[in-house]
């Protein structure tokens, strides 16, 4: 509880990785397609399937970088 | 639905007496007082990473998901899947947000987001309006998971005329209110252990299993009308199903750990860093959450939706009877049993952890608060004992008397209540910048008029606003944040200027490890 872990753990670049699946899933036009199909599968579904897998592997980076 | 599948109905009662064993003995998991608060209603705060991954996976992704939103997919297409990119995006904020949240409540030892508000701003009116938001906001939503508990017991063939036909639900409750009352919230942990592991075989056998029978992903999207495989693409001077679609993900996203419940959950883990561990390791049920969604296009695709057998179904649940019928026409009758026991205790978890937390905050935040300021622990901990029985009751009641339209309706409400309290509980765990009396002004007006915006367009979850010649349909609930955010920014220098002490009983040290 000192002044310097108040100071460490404020703020991290690594955050910024936080937004990155934001800035991906809101921009709705650029994934409303059916091509390319997966399997089958229309972009637009796995497209954002494989957002799930992505934004664990992001969140888990930034979990490993920063401190709480 | 003529017969009883008596098959399924035997697994599905095996399954449902060992979570009955199973909610009552875990009253001596991890053992501790059961005669205190925050023993009975946080499970004493020992949950570790595991176990808060399988709570809050229980409690977020409730049965009533597991129906509804292939149920969307099934009658209105590709809308239904911003059900994904929302359960994605919850999971950045919850890294982000709760853990501090988690710390500032394990140093006061708060139970409630009441207690949270409270005790940053030393203003009870404001605690006040953000408890009962969280309980008003939460009362439809455990009627909902009933409504889930009784499309799966309609669709093993059990009817009856009149009160006959309720007479399942009602056991299904007495056990839920007998297990709730005993154990408090470490029975929903234990069983939401069994809940979840039911629901992953469910889900992946369903979506390796029905596609293969169907002859691939191919047949099944070709089988689906193209209008509604993807979202309508909006004309020139609207941003039409776009703006819906992004504004539905984000705000869900924003209000979805404000919940009473998932605060619960969240309070409940033995470690802040148990809370951000989970950040990253959640998304798994996002995962399934998406293979679900797409049953709603293989329920289509088989066609059950026309089909005589399945018709009483349909007629009396609508397409909520989209997943219960798909199930029937794909799987044995063994398995049946297991997929729609997996629905039964998913809608049993989170309705314990909803009427523990609704009971939580009545306890601590009004009770305390206006009744009696003095409770003996032991007396403060009964209250909320009888408080979880007379929520869940009152749940009982709403889905037995009332059309299940109105709890939708008023669980789309409670979307647009909940997300009220963005500003005073998320953004006070970073910033004690707002005045409160701004908050609570923003708080009043972001309600009053959601609620009329929600009305005026007749519960659609999206509001048509009209700017410039330019229509923007949005998420009512994501729009009415926007206005609430503002007035509290505008009227805090004004509030400020007036004077008054400004009380707060956190350090920034409280708020991380």
């Amino acid at each position: 509880m000192n002044g310097q872990s108040t100071k460490r753990s404020l703020w991290s670049w690594w955050y910024l990785l936080l937004v990155v699946q934001f800035v991906f899933l809101l921009c709705v036009p650029s994934y409303n397609r059916i091509d390319p199909t997966f399997i089958g599968i229309p972009f637009f579904y796995w497209y954002q399937l494989a957002w799930v897998i992505i934004s664990g592997v992001l969140t888990a980076i930034v979990y490993f970088a920063t401190e709480d | 639905m003529a017969e009883v599948n008596w098959t399924a109905l035997t697994v599905f009662v095996v399954l449902f007496a060992f979570i009955t064993w199973l909610g009552f003995a875990a009253a001596k998991w991890r053992a501790g007082d059961l005669d205190l608060l925050h023993e009975w209603g946080l499970g004493g705060r020992r949950f570790g990473t595991v176990v808060t991954w399988f709570l809050i996976g229980g409690d977020v992704y409730t049965a009533y998901t597991f129906i509804a939103v292939p149920a969307l997919a099934f009658g209105a297409g590709a809308i239904a899947f911003f059900a994904v990119p929302y359960a994605i995006l919850i999971y950045p904020i919850l890294f982000l947000v709760f853990p501090r949240l988690w710390y500032v409540c394990h140093k006061h030892q708060y139970i409630t987001a009441g207690d949270f508000v409270r005790g940053r701003y030393g203003n009870r009116w404001l605690a006040l309006a953000v408890s009962i938001t969280g309980i008003v906001a939460t009362m439809p939503y455990i009627a909902l998971q009933l409504v889930g508990l009784q499309v799966v017991i309609g669709a093993m063939g059990i009817s009856g005329s009149g009160y006959v036909a309720d007479v399942p639900l009602l056991i299904a409750f007495v056990i839920l209110a007998a297990f709730t009352y005993s154990s408090g919230l470490r029975a929903p942990a234990s069983i939401a252990i069994v809940k979840d592991i039911l629901i992953y075989v469910t889900a992946f056998v369903a979506v390796i299993a029905i596609p293969i029978q169907m002859g691939g992903f191919d047949k099944i999207f070709a089988a689906v009308p193209p209008a509604k495989v993807l979202l309508a693409v909006p004309g020139p001077t609207t941003t039409g199903s776009y703006g819906v679609y992004a504004t539905l993900v984000l705000g869900s996203a924003l209000a979805l750990f404000l919940y009473p419940h998932s605060i619960t959950g969240i309070l409940s883990a033995s470690s802040g860093r148990a809370v951000r561990r989970n950040g990253a390791l959640l998304p798994s049920y996002t995962f399934m959450l998406g293979l679900l969604a797409l049953m709603g296009f293989f329920a289509i695709a088989t066609g059950v939706g026309t089909n005589p057998d399945y018709a009483a179904g349909f007629k009396q649940f609508g397409n909520s009877f989209a997943v219960p019928a798909l199930f029937l026409h794909s799987f044995p009758s063994w398995f049946v049993g297991v997929a729609f026991a997996a629905v039964g205790i998913g809608a049993l978890v989170p309705a314990a952890i909803m009427s523990i937390a609704a009971a939580n905050l009545y306890t601590r935040n009004i009770h305390r608060e206006f009744i009696n300021k003095n409770p003996s622990d032991k007396e403060e901990a009964q209250i909320a004992k009888w408080v979880s029985l007379i929520v869940k009751f009152g749940a009982l009641l709403f889905i037995l008397f009332v059309p299940t339209q109105y709890a939708i309706q008023l669980q789309l409400l409670g979307g647009i209540w909940i997300i009220q309290t963005v500003p005073s509980v998320m953004l006070g765990v970073y910033t004690r910048w707002f005045n409160e009396w701004a908050l609570l002004i923003g708080w009043a007006v972001g309600t009053a008029v959601g609620t009329t915006m929600a009305v005026s367009v007749n519960f659609a979850a999206a509001y048509p606003l009209a700017f410039n010649g330019m229509t923007f349909p949005g998420y009512t609930a994501f729009y009415t944040v926007f206005l609430n955010l503002i007035i509290a920014i505008v009227l805090t220098p004004v509030f400020n200027a007036m004077g008054g002490k400004r009380a707060d009983a956190t350090v920034p040290a409280d708020y991380h490890a």
